[in-house]
């Protein structure tokens, strides 16, 4: 090892990011562990139709525990950091705002952007790590000719996670490590056995850490009577493109765009969200070939790999965390604002979500569709 | 990184066993190993201990042996005084300072049928006696109060209160978890008629405590089983905790005839001052009030606590700041919380707690780290950094 660094470990108590922090020991680097608490899964149990057991996986006690033992078992100091305060006003509340408004949002992007590589960085800096490693699927790469971090999808494609992390700026970037980027998942399993963490077999997490059992419509409603909030009333008429009225909802936050179930409607053919038009309160229906489109437009845009849209480029659009990348004209459309025209039309492009550029396997930025 | 040494300043969350009370216990893991109620040779060789160290309790807290309840320690105290003391339809005072072992047996009481009187306290983060008194109504059973916080070591008005108490016809507990061993306690001068401490915070180990209950006091146990402990606590004794406890407090009393805790307070002060002499923009929670000898709570404007624990532990200095949660993430103090603390200087608060074992070379290599660890993080501040360029 000829330069050891001082590295904070971002621990969630899995698999990646155990064996991240074994790896990094392992190579002789100075490695602290910090596990970020991020909500109080016992805070809504039991509230308004929530399960009264802890299901929920983020922060639970036993993850927690899990990965103070591997911190124990390689032999580094860990801590747990409690950034409840700021998870609630940056991730929770704009997640319930974005379904009140009739946007499907994506919290795990904007735990990324204002916690994993802000709050934990700073925190990282303050007790004296260089920089922070998540067991995150990307790549991470400072490229000398355009004098920029790239950040570069895995050799795992299957557990990319590039599309989460568009956001992060170059500041970000150049702290962190992603030391599972050439991995596939099966080899981290296998690297995880041989340095002798228990949780080598431990099952992936997939649902939305702070949703139990991913049902995001209890927990607005738990989470607003426990903040003693109305629930606000959304319900509204379901239409037609045309405008014809054929039923009614409950409330936008119920919908997403694509979804065919539970809309209470029978008509002869397969009807689905089309749109969702939040001011109105009107849930737009119709048919499949409806929800296919060429064109989004994104806000909030954060540019990686380039520092500026100068001319319109020829890229690959990913538009959901489960898209394959779709071949698309990127143009800017405003002051923070783009245009993408995609070669064939999409299926279900979705408010809230959001659209990642790629250039093969680079990513060039990426935005909020809106 | 294991390699550094490592100074240990938070002895009021645990301390570490003495020497000499390791080897008063070791034999009762072994050699001695009898049941204490046994009748033969072995039960009574424990029986004897366990009386032996009953006897040093009860002259550490002023009171007679029988009056000497041993627990599993300081929780367990306070569940059983407040828990035995009161039942549907009491009325309880006791303060917003208490340890969770008062606060949340409180609330539970209260769902049983109690009611619940928490008092706010000042700014130095002490209870106001008259606020005792007129929280009384006519159904009030038992005032709770501690003796000494345990994050700013103030030490609250227990005489005025056992008055209150006793001319009230209350009941009076104290939970004097985090004075035992500190300063001397007197239970007759007090006037309370529980009083509960803990081993490990006086150089005995985890898992041994005890509850003074005065003469004559119906107590309802917690437990139920043999007639351990004049049926006021079920379960066989832990005879080795019992005996080092008995020896924790025989030490305690020598360490008051020695001014023992005029020599801790010297050396808190040293580290309180030489800080602050230091470091701008800090001060002493509870400062103006008395406090016992060993505990200094104090604030470091433009810092999180939590950062800055994390950087002294990873250069071998233990302190602590607000309240462990059950993940081991740091919530704020809900003790700095109640004396008003402005909510930055909450999470700004680190709480130095000194015991036995701590040098003065200790406390000056406390005082490198300290300043150079405040520094260095409000220069990562932006908020102070912006404040530096507009002074």
């Amino acid at each position: 090892m000829t330069n050891p660094k001082t590295i904070a470990v971002a621990m969630s108590g899995g698999v990646d990011s155990s064996t991240v922090a074994a790896m990094l020991r392992a190579d002789g680097h100075n490695v602290i562990g910090l596990t970020m608490q991020l909500w109080n899964q016992r805070r809504l149990a039991g509230h308004e139709g929530m399960p009264e057991q802890v299901t929920g996986r983020c922060c639970s006690l036993d993850d927690v525990y899990d990965a103070r033992r591997v911190a124990e078992h390689i032999g580094i100091p860990y801590y747990v950091v409690n950034h409840e305060e700021r998870f609630e006003r940056d991730v929770v509340r704009p997640f319930v705002a974005e379904y009140l408004s009739g946007r499907t949002p994506i919290p795990c992007s904007l735990c990324n952007n204002h916690l994993k590589f802000d709050q934990l960085l700073v925190v990282a800096q303050q007790i004296g790590a260089d920089c922070v490693a998540t067991g995150h699927y990307a790549r991470v790469e400072y490229d000398d000719t355009r004098a920029r971090w790239l950040l570069r999808r895995p050799a795992d494609r299957s557990k990319d996670q590039t599309y989460f992390l568009f956001g992060l700026t170059q500041e970000q970037l150049s702290r962190t490590l992603f030391p599972l980027g050439g991995m596939t998942k099966p080899e981290v399993r296998e690297l995880a056995r041989k340095q002798g963490l228990a949780l080598a077999e431990k099952p992936d997490s997939q649902e939305i850490c702070f949703v139990p059992g991913g049902d995001y419509k209890r927990f607005i409603d738990a989470y607003l009577a426990e903040s003693g909030e109305a629930l606000p009333d959304t319900a509204g008429e379901l239409v037609t493109a045309s405008g014809e009225v054929v039923g009614e909802h409950s409330g936008i936050h119920n919908f997403t765009v694509g979804q065919r179930k539970g809309l209470g409607v029978a008509t002869g053919s397969p009807l689905y969200v089309i749109q969702i038009n939040g001011a109105d309160k009107q849930v737009i229906v119709g048919s499949d070939e409806r929800l296919y489109s060429r064109t989004l437009r994104a806000r909030r845009i954060n540019l990686v790999s380039v520092d500026d849209l100068r001319e319109s480029k020829r890229v690959a659009v990913k538009i959901r965390h489960r898209h394959e990348p779709a071949a698309a004209m990127l143009e800017r459309a405003g002051e923070d604002e783009v245009l993408v025209t995609f070669d064939q039309p999409q299926r279900a492009i979705t408010p809230g979500q959001a659209a990642v550029f790629y250039d093969d396997d680079v990513v060039v930025g990426g935005g909020w569709i809106f | 990184m294991s390699a550094i040494p490592r100074i240990y300043l938070d002895n009021n969350a645990t301390t570490p066993v003495l020497p000499e009370v390791f080897e008063a216990m070791r034999p009762y893991f072994g050699e001695h190993f009898g049941n204490a109620s046994s009748i033969h040779h072995h039960g009574q060789e424990t029986r004897a201990a366990v009386e032996r160290a009953r006897d040093s309790v009860a002259l550490l807290l002023g009171c007679r042996a029988a009056e000497v309840v041993f627990t599993s320690g300081g929780t367990e105290g306070d569940n059983l005084a407040i828990a035995g003391l009161t039942g549907a339809g009491d009325h309880i005072v006791t303060s917003s300072i208490e340890h969770h072992a008062v606060l949340h047996a409180s609330r539970h009481l209260e769902d049983m049928g109690c009611e619940v009187t928490y008092l706010p306290v000042d700014g130095h983060g002490l209870v106001d006696s008259d606020d005792v008194r007129r929280a009384l109504r006519p159904n009030t059973r038992l005032i709770s109060i501690m003796m000494a916080n345990n994050e700013t070591g103030v030490l609250q008005p227990v005489d005025e209160i056992g008055r209150i108490a006793s001319e009230a016809d209350v009941y009076f507990h104290t939970d004097a978890v985090q004075a035992a061993g500190k300063v001397p306690i007197d239970v007759k001068r007090i006037g309370c008629d529980a009083l509960s401490i803990s081993g490990h915070k006086m150089h005995a180990p985890q898992g041994v405590g005890a509850l003074y209950v005065r003469k004559g006091t119906r107590l309802q146990p917690l437990f139920y089983g043999g007639r351990h402990e004049r049926s006021r606590r079920a379960g066989t004794e832990n005879v080795p905790g019992i005996v080092a406890l008995g020896k924790a407090a025989e030490l305690a009393m020598q360490g008051f005839d020695r001014q023992n805790d005029k020599k801790m307070s010297a050396l808190r002060d040293r580290l309180q001052h030489g800080i602050l002499a230091q470091v701008e923009e800090a001060g002493v929670n509870g400062g103006g009030a008395a406090r016992v000898p060993n505990t200094t709570s104090i604030y470091f404007d433009h810092i999180e606590g939590e950062a800055m624990v994390i950087s002294l532990d990873l250069k071998g200095l233990a302190v602590s700041t607000g309240a462990a949660c059950s993940s081991g993430a740091i919530e704020p103090s809900h003790v700095l919380v109640a004396m008003g603390l402005r909510a930055d200087r909450t999470r700004a608060s680190i709480r130095f707690s000194l015991g036995k074992q701590n040098t003065i070379e200790e406390i000056d290599i406390a005082l490198a780290l300290v300043p150079e660890t405040v520094a260095r993080l409000r220069e990562l501040s932006p908020a102070y950094r912006k404040q530096a360029v507009h002074s």
